[in-house]
């Protein structure tokens, strides 16, 4: 409680700040405004970790088929952050570095999954194993209704936001360095391991982290496309639905919260990554 | 010497054509031009940064038109140096002969010897963010000469500096010119630093190229 007040109080001060050393209305407007916004989320954070007490929470946590889906979250967001970037760093740099016709179709149509209501996609990714080649993919690998569909739900969405991130990486870097390593001997493939991708580190880390987070919170596709198996497909997003859609509201909240912790985890690490590179 | 014959070229809107140029060999030559008239674009079809639409390309009597820059056997230095941003000046320096699979040795010997000739011996440990415009440009400068580059191409390689480090970069310009006995393409659209450096002056007007003194 202290430690809350502590914060809302040292927030306020560093806004209330800005109107003193500003003095003018514009800059008091603006101040309301993010104050208000702000006062906000940290009601609707503060509210949920009020709800019930600690030692409630850590009674829910203890089931085991909440654990098994906080341990198949970490597991399944960590592959969707890895497949992501593979997949991000290629077409990030691609976009980046080349013009050719029709490229504002191809950056509008790697921004559907963005644009697409999440259980619009999960529904599409159904349909589309449905189909005979579909089909074909699934007796080799299953995705439907298995983790491995998890991860495939996890990653459409996932893997947008990282290409936005690695496209907006690649072209804040200057491409001369890599023109350089090229008269040097490089070939174009090896200008960009060698140069290009070193000097993206603070983004892959931004784009990964970006990917993990929200993969985190995928709940219409993963629903939809993989289930909600309990002991087998449940994920945390899927959790909070289940143990709500039973009246454990208790559950809900301590899965929730244990949400937002991951949530600030992958935000202090996005921030001390920023700062190391 | 470099020769470009009928080179013609197209980048967005801008086009040219029958380009013809001769960068004679071992010389200091200067390439002036108004702002926006495609010097800097010359020095990037000799380099192999792009490619021609037509026309030929010789380095020292070779035909390169179609070879990747990295088989050109040419150094380049652009305006800003374009240093790698995760590597310390040293690693930057034995950069070309890493790529070139050369032993350990000799690039620690390569390395040392630019580096005191460009007086970078105290900065091999250093990273690019902390030197200042003219350590960058002589990290640049070293960089490709490690290579021992039959041609040396430099792009406005003085613009971004101050007075007192152009002055120094001048200087060391010309002595390294003459001690590699290497052939310098210069682009700039400074008459003073033609005054300083050239041997040859070269005007670029009107999608030509020509020879002013």
């Amino acid at each position: 409680m202290a430690y809350e007040s502590r914060m809302v109080t040292s927030i306020l001060r560093a806004l209330l700040g800005i109107v003193t050393r500003r003095n003018s209305r514009f800059w008091s407007l603006l101040v309301f405004v993010t104050a208000g916004y702000l006062l906000f989320i940290i009601s609707m954070l503060w509210a949920t970790a009020t709800y019930s007490s600690p030692s409630d929470y850590f009674e829910a946590l203890n089931s085991r088929e909440i654990q098994h889906s906080v341990f198949l979250s970490l597991l399944t967001c960590s592959l969707t952050a890895l497949l992501s970037l593979l997949l991000a760093v290629p077409i990030g740099y691609l976009l980046a570095r080349k013009d050719f016709r029709g490229k504002a179709l191809v950056e509008s149509a790697l921004d559907i999954p963005i644009v697409l209501p999440p259980m619009v996609i999960g529904l599409c990714l159904l349909i589309l194993f449905q189909t005979r080649l579909g089909g074909l993919v699934d007796s080799v690998i299953p995705f439907t209704y298995t983790v491995f569909g998890v991860v495939l739900a996890q990653l459409v969405i996932g893997a947008a936001f990282a290409i936005r991130t690695m496209r907006g990486t690649f072209t804040q870097l200057s491409q001369r360095p890599e023109d350089v390593a090229m008269t040097l001997g490089c070939s174009r493939g090896s200008a960009m391991w060698r140069v290009a991708l070193p000097a993206a580190g603070k983004g892959m880390v931004a784009a990964g982290s970006v990917a993990w987070a929200r993969s985190l919170g995928e709940f219409g596709p993963v629903m939809v496309f993989a289930g909600s198996t309990r002991m087998k497909t449940e994920v945390l997003a899927t959790t909070v639905w289940l143990e709500l859609s039973v009246g454990e509201l208790e559950a809900a909240v301590a899965v929730s919260l244990l949400m937002v912790f991951f949530a600030m985890v992958v935000l202090v690490a996005m921030r001390l990554a920023g700062e190391r590179w | 010497m470099i020769e470009l014959v009928d080179i013609a070229w197209r980048v967005g809107e801008f086009s040219l054509s029958g380009l013809n140029c001769v960068v004679p060999e071992g010389k200091y030559s200067v390439l002036m031009g108004n702002t926006g008239c495609g010097k800097s674009t010359v020095v990037e079809l000799i380099c192999g940064l792009r490619e021609p639409l037509s026309g030929q390309l010789l380095i020292g009597g070779e035909e390169v038109t179609l070879k990747p820059p990295g088989e050109r056997n040419i150094g380049y230095v652009p305006q800003d140096g374009a240093l790698f941003p995760t590597m310390t000046v040293s690693e930057q320096i034995g950069f070309g002969l890493k790529i070139r699979r050369r032993a350990e040795a000799e690039i620690e010997k390569a390395v040392s010897t630019l580096a005191r000739e460009l007086g970078l011996e105290k900065l091999l440990n250093r990273m690019p963010d902390g030197l200042s415009g003219g350590e960058r440009q002589r990290v640049a400068l070293g960089r490709a000469l490690a290579v021992q580059p039959k041609v040396l191409l430099l792009d406005e390689p003085l613009s971004a500096l101050d007075e007192d480090a152009r002055d120094e970069m001048v200087d060391l310009l010309k002595r390294i010119q003459i001690e590699h006995s290497v052939t310098v393409l210069h682009v700039t659209h400074s008459s003073r630093e033609a005054e300083q450096l050239a041997d040859v002056v070269l005007r670029m007007e009107g999608g030509k190229i020509r020879v002013v003194e």
